[in-house]
């Protein structure tokens, strides 16, 4: 009997010893991979970033110190830093864009015939891949084609429109709106999901009250969900800061639409200035960075917010999903 | 009396008037969404003569002219194509999905020195836009020799990738640790563990993962042209577009036919798959 007592324990010692060792080998084989891929494609490219932006180099040649240099020149040329003003444009129409997402969102928020073909048709431009984006809007463009011809049937007159793409004075903003064209869905559809967590009690109080949709807006829907609406508006800011692919697969940045990045992909790829291109990298990044922390700062100051959104966020989604499925059952019945 | 009446009919029909403004408006914002793409099927479907004589606005004669497809298809080297984003998709989703539930598993259910380190790493990672670094990762590719290279490209894009982590990350917290317990208890290793019971418990987070991931490498277009140079021998779909530009630059009856091609498949999963679509959108954007 105790014999078999001490086996028995003897055996648990054992089989706890090997479960550290096995929790130890777990660990390693499925750890492994996934830091060795982040230090490569994430972290070493990063210091890299640093380091090439002090050298005078290309792809393939020898590397020649250059101590400032790169930077000196970043800010001198002014082809290069001016292309950051562009990033106004992007940032306007982000501001659009959101507003106008949330704007939808709540319109669909609420019982209307047809709203998934609605979210659907605003969404869909989502998917559709870049360069079919730049085909599809280098057509849409083209004098006498589709624009001009829609514009037509209003009253303009044909032969008197910009060249939308090549007129200095409108390509800017027509690359913007393809841009809100794209990404417009895709907040909507992100909005629609917080507008959804909100508890469906607190509009039928409202309404007792007295509430019209105005004030159900602003006093109920903007107030829960603007954890997340600020959390995009950074997001925005910061993102018209590197604004790339409408430029890019539209444009290639002819005519004045070289945005700073399409700059750097052009300085990088093409005159491989790799060193250069590394010191403008540097240079949005800590803008960037800036940027992001005084956002954050005035929002917390501002609404005593947006300091941590994901964590509410999360939750908001989390709920959300609950009440899409309570809001399908109760929209059954 | 009649004037409480007289308000009523005013209200109904101001009410009236707004929900049928909620429509106009929904309905122009949908027309403006899909015109782009609609105008593409109206071009692709017209015979060359009909291109070059009619207005872009002016629907084909016959619906069933496909020689533009076909034309596309073959221009723009479609089947290698398509043949070269499957195996990329089959083998960029399977291993992300298995190495950042593996990563999420044992940061989740593991307590070691690191491990919140870990976390700030990717964490981290979301902050440097991907573009930033991209003039730096070109050097390291080109060093292993992985420009026009296959397993580089999808090596690369394994290693882009943090939003399945915080998928992951995310479902294993709500999956309670009982279950691998008593897992253990009744004698099962750890690995066992992961993947017989864990793994197939995650398949709603697997799902959003095939999605969000799926439709990214899909749609990928910058770093395919970047590290896929060679578009004879490796065009992906988001790529094959690219023989229509140059001399076929305007001939856009054929590269109507060719955007709607890449499009089409992207349009069947969506229409099969929108719930999971805007759900997982959701669940990306939380740390995207």
């Amino acid at each position: 009997m105790s014999t078999a007592d001490g086996s028995v324990l003897h055996k648990r010692s054992k089989l706890k010893k090997s479960r550290n060792g096995q929790k130890i080998l777990v660990g390693i084989t499925f750890l492994i991979i996934p830091l060795v891929l982040l230090f490569i494609f994430t972290y070493l490219p990063f210091f890299k970033m640093f380091q090439f932006s002090f050298f005078d180099m290309t792809y393939t040649s020898k590397r020649v110190f250059a101590g400032f240099e790169n930077y000196i020149e970043v800010f001198k040329r002014a082809e290069i830093f001016g292309s950051l003003k562009l990033s106004l444009y992007y940032m306007a129409g982000a501001l659009i864009q959101l507003a106008v997402a949330l704007f939808f969102a709540t319109l669909l928020s609420f019982k209307i015939k047809g709203s998934p073909f609605f979210k659907g048709a605003i969404f869909f431009p989502f998917l559709v891949c870049g360069i079919a984006v730049g085909f599809v809007f280098k057509f849409f463009f083209t004098p006498g084609f589709v624009l001009d011809t829609m514009l037509s049937w209003i009253g303009f007159d044909m032969t008197r429109l910009p060249y939308w793409l090549q007129n200095v004075k409108t390509n800017n903003i027509a690359l913007v709106c393809t841009s809100i064209w794209r990404y417009l869905g895709q907040n909507m559809v992100l909005f629609i999901g917080a507008i959804m967590s909100v508890d469906p009690n607190m509009y039928e109080a409202a309404e007792i009250d007295g509430a019209n949709q105005w004030h159900k807006f602003f006093y109920i829907i903007l107030p829960s969900i603007k954890t997340i609406v600020l959390l995009n508006l950074i997001l925005s800011i910061s993102g018209s800061l590197s604004a790339f692919e409408a430029p890019f697969v539209i444009t290639k940045g002819s005519f004045g639409t070289a945005t700073f990045f399409v700059m750097m992909d052009r300085i990088a790829h093409q005159s491989q200035k790799v060193g250069l291109a590394s010191a403008m990298a540097v240079v949005l990044l800590i803008i960037i960075l800036l940027v992001t922390i005084g956002l954050r700062l005035f929002f917390r100051y501002a609404f005593n917010e947006g300091d941590d959104g994901s964590g509410m966020s999360k939750r908001s989604l989390k709920s959300s999903e609950k009440h899409k499925v309570t809001s399908r059952k109760g929209a059954k019945i | 009396m009649s004037s409480t009446t007289g308000m009523s009919i005013t209200a109904k029909a101001g009410k009236i008037f707004l929900i049928a403004a909620k429509y106009f408006i929904l309905a122009f914002a949908s027309f403006l969404s899909l015109v782009p793409i609609v105008v593409c099927v109206i071009t692709a479907f017209k015979t060359p003569d009909e291109y070059a004589t009619t207005s872009v606005m002016t629907l084909p004669g016959n619906w069933t002219y496909f020689q533009n497809f076909v034309t596309a298809w073959t221009k723009a080297n479609m089947s290698l194509a398509f043949r070269n984003t499957f195996i990329i998709l089959v083998c960029v989703l399977i291993g992300s999905i298995l190495f950042s539930s593996m990563l999420a598993y044992v940061l989740n259910r593991f307590k070691f020195h690191g491990n919140a380190l870990i976390r700030n790493l990717f964490l981290f990672a979301t902050l440097i836009p991907g573009i930033a670094t991209q003039v730096t990762v070109y050097q390291i590719m080109y060093s292993f020799g992985l420009i026009n290279s296959l397993n580089g490209y999808i090596i690369l894009l394994l290693g882009s990738d943090v939003i399945s982590i915080y998928i992951f990350l995310q479902f294993f917290e709500n999956l309670s640790e009982s279950l691998d317990e008593s897992a253990i208890l009744d004698g099962c290793t750890y690995f066992g563990v992961f993947f017989k019971i864990l793994l197939p418990l995650t398949k709603p987070a697997i799902v959003t993962c095939m999605i969000l991931k799926g439709v990214s490498t899909y749609n990928e277009y910058y770093m395919a042209q970047l590290y896929l140079q060679d578009k004879k021998l490796l065009p992906v779909v988001s790529t094959s577009l690219f023989a229509f530009t140059g001399p076929m630059g305007n001939q856009y009856n054929f590269i109507c036919a060719g955007v709607l091609i890449t499009i089409l498949p992207a349009l069947i999963i969506f229409i099969l798959c929108q719930k999971q679509i805007y759900n997982g959108l959701g669940a990306g954007s939380v740390k995207g």
